[in-house]
């Protein structure tokens, strides 16, 4: 069976069809829908088994990456949106996507911690191409995975901060720190450019206590083909993105 | 709940980060200090809104929680705008920036949108701003040098020393103003003088052709016939200069070798008879389009075709460097876009003044070329990574004459189903504007593009900026590229400069349209009807669309947030009617609008004077010397600008900017496959810009950067049978006939160039009057530059080559017709020198290429890089760099090792071949010029030697420092 994939557009909303690629090599369905269009035809979510908030720049990051798209989030969507995740059905949110996510309260989905997304450390908008260890076993997307990701990171508002640092620790116990920064295979330990944006404890993505929903600021969805990889003309080639989604439209195919 | 008083309908929020070392208000005084302002010892950076509308406590409670301010970074406070501010502690100055009234403000556009989703009901309109606390003895001069040179542009911009106040766009009485202007009753002084004050850039022929017309049609002109005259027959819509009938002045006097280029005195239209004269001899059959349409487009794979253009915005960026770049990228997008093809890349060439000039020695008026490269490269970031189109491919470049008008050339590529792009307006068809609202922004631009600048341009100008919306463009794509799909429309164009007046009117140019502005949705009110006709507001589009499709046309704007206007039809009467309401406010005659311009007559004078001799110095260190050309800002490397632009979205960008073992060598050209299309082909962009080489000559400056352009695309693996090229003059003032002159001989360039080359001219443009007259009375005018980007094809992907040293052990050559020259060389400009020939282009130069094209199609090349800026050892060092490995070289004796090591040539490249193929590789080489120049080491050092005498020896370190040095930084 081929799980049938949400994607949703908002206005400034530009990796849609990069994750659209993307699902459709994982084996997935995908469909990009505008939030008009699903308010339009009162479209059911129930009918997806994923659902992906994909990167861009949504209403231009006005008052704060993802924010607004958040607001029509929560405003139109929000039953919808937390019977879909109630439901235990993968739910990814790449960059812009991670953003919205968070901004609308769904990560890291404990009320007991303040976190945000905010400016990088070093002040301005940067794409390069980064290493990420999956480290969460809770989270469906990354559990299992052995190998790096190598993929590019574009963005102005990736560094993840908790009102309470403790917090981080308490992401890290939980097992809810998906993914972090690297450098050949070890932690980032902060270092930037390894650490593309200051994220405390490397942060590059995290999944809500149930494990189904996933948000992370780098671009797996960029990094499916050999001929992406930025050295492949040295005949370097690891780390693709795909083994991610794959993960993902696995676990939907029960739904 | 509580109201507030209706006196205080206008509420102020300001909003500020928690962490007083915020990355924002770091940068910011780093600029300060960077701008001489030592004094300052902290500025913070926040952030605040005026908000309008009937609210309540708990209405303000709710923006400022859920809305305006993040808890976990911000904190937010509020009061009525006209309130007492509160106390600055001793030893703070304040600076607040708010746009003007009417410069487009999405924060606050989205700000009203979202309170309405959140459901405050009450929020009418609002406005956002800067605040900065600047701490430390800053003297009054200071502040005002740091508010004017930093803070803020006055040309969209306002700034106080205090709170500012709210302004909201003027609510101005609707104007339905149409002034009747008496031509048939003006002499020559009165017509002249007419132009000037309308600042309409005709000049007395063409005027006098006005008048005619009002005599034959018996009757004055309104206001908005004679902009719309002014704007079709500006020389940037109409390219007057490249179609004048030239007289060389100094025919008798050339000697043999010009007078054998130009065998007759004068040369009637140097557009036809140079560039499309190459593309119609050359005449390759997979060109679909040539200088016709909005863009040139080749095949690509079969199924579809690839478009490619590049414009320049070189005017605005001048006055308002991030709007003017911002909106450059905008405009070159639509321009793809009314190709009917989805834009999938951007690039972006860019020249400024010294980093370092003294703040000094600027002429009044014009901007610090630090501000304006910030301001530039913000532009062009903000729009490309918004709009989600990777910036693919670029450059630098650093030179005095850039600082008054610097030159900001925007490109895009765009990719479309084969044939799918509609050409054919019917009558009946309806004029369907679709996109941006029309606004004051931007009026006259194409008129002011044609024009000199002076101290007054920045405020004379301030309506010729506009400012851009990457998201409503990014919507009008989602929509036309659907609308296409669909068959929705019978053609397409963008609005660009001259707005509604130049679309709308080249459309019906063929047929005719009537049309009626009143139905025009505005951002504000109070626009004159010759404002609404000729706004250059960004984002819009023009459709002919057939009646019965309008409706499935409007589903789709829906989906998008896109707005669509119906503003007339297209009839077949072969006149523009332009109405407002009732009233009748321009009927003109196709024929004479389009055709009327009377031909320019100009005269050139061509350079006969042979350049100084070349005078290098007997001793010349070399190691030092390499590293100072590594240092140049124009070699140096450009990391810190490409990571700030989006290279990556769309996934297709293969042979990235910066390549090698740790991702920063320079790129010889991109590579992208395109999303969506199948198979192994993908699309190769490159370019050749010199400057330099155009103050020395500027006929071979054309050949020299037509050749790097192909070398350029060659080295990455295009098919040098399958590259086409597009052009991009920047000269100054054309009625100087020493100036048209250098333009007649860059043209003639062209021409040859792409014979020889085998390489149609597919789109060009040409901004000319890129001079500055400053305060002094003097004229500033930027060096002869021409800019040719390359737009290849690669039939196998896997094919591509990057710049780095892959492997220790494997063989370097050089390849091509090594005649290395001085004049505008990079080592002239280290050592200080001037003299010296341009580089030439051998004839069998594409000999070379078709070669070295077969050499990677057999997989016989590791690395490939080309010699330019910097010769030989530039090259060399860069590949060192990339590659993160050592070279060992030998010059062949009997060289001077100064022109060797640092000479430019055209038409050479270095190759590095891995030893079992090295013979295979000589071999496909014989009969051309090959010399084998050493070896890839795993020791981390670059060697030269001659003769066995050791030239240079520089570890890798020294080499990336050099390249990453001080010398450059954003």
């Amino acid at each position: 069976m081929q799980p049938r994939a949400l994607i949703l557009h908002a206005n400034g909303i530009n990796r849609d069809l990069d994750v659209a690629q993307a699902l459709e090599l994982a084996g997935a369905q995908p469909e990009i829908l505008h939030l008009n269009q699903l308010r339009a035809a009162a479209t059911p979510w129930d009918q997806y088994q994923m659902l992906v908030i994909p990167g861009g720049f949504s209403y231009a990051d006005a008052l704060g990456g993802g924010r607004l798209f958040a607001i029509d989030l929560n405003a139109w969507f929000s039953d919808q949106l937390q019977a879909f995740i109630a439901a235990g059905k993968p739910v990814l949110g790449i960059c812009n996507g991670f953003q919205v996510l968070v901004k609308a309260g769904v990560l890291p989905g404990r009320p007991e911690l303040k976190t945000t997304l905010t400016f990088n450390e070093n002040g301005h908008f940067e794409c390069r191409w980064v290493e990420m260890l999956p480290r969460s076993q809770k989270c469906l997307w990354t559990r299992g995975l052995q190998n790096a990701i190598t993929c590019p990171v574009a963005h102005g508002e990736g560094q993840f901060v908790f009102s309470d640092p403790a917090g981080a620790d308490l992401l890290a116990e939980q097992d809810e720190i998906a993914l972090i920064y690297a450098h050949r295979g070890q932690p980032a330990n902060g270092r930037y450019p390894a650490n593309p944006n200051g994220s405390i404890h490397d942060i590059a993505g995290v999944c809500n206590p149930a494990g189904n929903v996933l948000g992370l600021m780098p671009h797996p969805e960029d990094h499916i083909f050999q001929h992406q990889h930025p050295r492949w003309t040295r005949g370097e080639h690891t780390g693709s993105g795909l083994q991610l989604f794959i993960n993902g439209v696995t676990f939907a195919r029960q739904f | 709940m509580t109201k507030i008083s209706p006196e205080a309908l206008i509420i102020r929020f300001t909003v500020r980060p928690l962490n007083a070392q915020d990355p924002r208000s770091r940068g910011c005084l780093a600029d300060a200090h960077a701008l001489g302002i030592t004094s300052a010892q902290a500025i913070h950076c926040s952030d605040f809104y005026f908000i309008e509308g009937d609210l309540s406590e708990a209405d303000l409670q709710r923006l400022a929680a859920e809305l305006l301010c993040n808890p976990v970074t911000q904190r937010a406070e509020w009061k009525p705008a006209g309130a007492a501010p509160a106390p600055l502690p001793q030893g703070v100055s304040l600076v607040e920036v708010a746009l003007r009234p009417g410069v487009t403000d999405p924060v606050a556009e989205e700000l009203v949108r979202a309170a309405a989703v959140l459901g405050v009901a009450g929020v009418k309109r609002a406005a956002s701003g800067q605040r900065y606390e600047i701490e430390g003895q800053v003297s009054p001069e200071e502040l005002e040098r740091l508010a004017n040179r930093l803070l803020a542009n006055p040309v969209i911009q306002r700034c106080a020393f205090h709170e500012i106040t709210p302004l909201f766009p003027q609510e101005a009485q609707a104007s339905d103003t149409v002034e009747r202007l008496d031509l048939r009753s003006l002499d020559d002084a009165g017509l002249l003088a007419l132009s000037q004050t309308r600042r309409a850039a005709l000049d007395l022929q063409e005027m006098r052709a006005i008048q005619e017309y009002c005599r034959a049609e018996n009757r004055d002109l309104t206001d908005v016939e004679f902009e719309a005259i002014a704007q079709t027959w500006s020389e940037h819509c109409v390219h007057k200069t490249f179609k004048a009938r030239i007289t060389i002045e100094n025919h008798n006097a050339l000697p043999p070798a010009l007078q054998a280029k130009f065998p007759t005195p004068t040369i009637n239209n140097i557009m036809k008879t140079y560039l499309k004269a190459a593309t119609d001899a050359i005449a390759a059959p997979w060109v679909l389009s040539a200088f016709v349409d909005n863009a040139g487009i080749i095949t690509y794979d079969g199924q579809n075709e690839v478009s490619f253009k590049v414009e320049t915005h070189n005017h605005p960026s001048a006055v308002e460097p991030f709007g003017g770049a911002n909106t450059g990228v905008g405009g070159v997008i639509r321009d793809v876009l009314g190709v009917s093809a989805r834009p999938v890349a951007a690039t972006d060439v860019l020249c400024f003044g010294p980093q370092d000039l003294d703040v000094d020695s600027l002429p009044k008026g014009v901007l610090h070329p630090r501000r304006i490269l910030s301001g530039v490269v913000g532009g062009v970031q903000d729009y490309g990574n918004k709009i989600g189109i990777p910036t693919v491919s670029g450059g630098i470049l650093y030179e005095e004459g850039f600082t008054a008008n610097p030159l900001v050339f925007c490109g895009c590529l765009g990719i479309a189903p084969l044939n799918s792009h509609p050409r054919q307006i019917q009558p009946g068809d309806r004029v369907i504007v679709i996109g941006g609202r029309t606004g004051r922004d931007g009026l006259r631009g194409a008129t002011f593009s044609s024009m000199t600048m002076d101290a007054q341009t920045g405020e004379v100008a301030g309506a010729s900026v506009q400012i851009g919306n990457p998201i409503t463009e990014k919507g009008t794509i989602e929509v036309v590229v659907r609308a296409r799909d669909l068959g929705l429309y019978n053609a397409i164009t963008d609005c660009g400069a001259g707005g509604f007046s130049s679309a709308i009117g080249e459309m019906s140019s063929t047929i005719g349209a009537d049309v009626d502005l009143s139905s025009a949705p505005l951002k504000y009110p109070g626009l004159a009807p010759w404002e609404i006709w000729l706004s250059e507001a960004q984002e819009r589009m023009v459709l002919a669309v057939p009646p019965q499709n309008l409706p499935a046309l409007k589903d789709i704007c829906a989906v998008y947030d896109v707005e669509l206007t119906d503003l007339g039809q297209f009839e077949p009467t072969g006149r523009l009617v332009v109405r407002c309401g009732g009233r009748v406010v321009l009927n003109l005659e196709n024929h004479f609008l389009h055709d009327g311009i009377p031909q320019r007559q100009l005269t050139a004078r061509l350079s006969t004077r042979p350049p100084a001799e070349a005078a290098l110095p007997e001793k010349l260190d070399a190691a030092k010397t390499l590293l100072a050309l590594l240092a140049h800002p124009n070699i140096a490397s450009k990391e810190a600008v490409i990571r700030i632009y989006d290279h990556e979205v769309q996934g297709g960008t293969t042979i990235k900017p910066l390549t090698g073992a740790e991702d920063d060598g320079p790129s010889d050209a991109a590579v992208l496959r395109l999303m969506g299309t199948r198979g192994t082909a993908a699309v190769v962009l490159s370019a050749g810009i010199n400057p330099e080489y155009g103050k020395v000559d500027a006929g071979r400056m054309a050949h020299a950067v037509v050749d790097e352009a192909v070398r350029n695309a060659v080295a990455v693996g295009a098919n040098p049978d399958r590259l086409a090229v597009l052009d991009n003059f920047c000269w100054g003032d054309p009625l100087r006939p020493e100036t048209l002159g250098s333009l007649l001989e860059a043209a003639r360039g062209c021409y040859e160039a792409a014979l020889l080359h085998r390489t149609p001219f597919i789109s060009g443009k040409d901004s000319l009057n890129n001079e500055y007259t400053g305060h002094d009375g003097q004229r500033h005018a930027i060096a002869p530059t021409l800019l040719i980007s390359g737009i290849g094809v690669m039939e196998d992907l896997s094919l591509a080559v990057t710049m780095d040293l892959k492997k220790a052990g494997s063989r370097l050559y050089r390849v091509g017709f090594f005649d290395p020259a001085l004049g505008g060389s990079h080592l002239n400009l280290v050592l200080g020198l001037t003299g010296g020939q341009a580089p030439a282009v051998a004839e069998r130069t594409p000999q070379v290429y078709r070669r070295l094209h077969q050499a990677i199609s057999q997989r016989l090349v590791r690395a490939c890089h080309d010699l330019s800026e910097g010769g030989l050892a530039v090259a060399a060092a860069e590949m060192c760099i990339g590659g993160r490995l050592g070279l060992r070289l030998a010059l062949p004796g009997g060289t001077d090792a100064r022109l060797a090591l640092f000479g430019e040539t055209t038409g050479c490249l270095l190759v590095e071949v891995e030893p079992r193929l090295a013979l295979a590789f000589e071999q496909l080489f014989a009969g051309l010029p090959l010399q084998y120049m050493g070896t890839v080491e795993a020791a981390p050092a670059l060697t030269i030697e001659q003769e066995g005498r050791v030239l240079l020896n520089l570890g890798l370190p020294q080499l990336i420092s050099a390249w990453n040095g001080k010398a450059w930084e954003a």
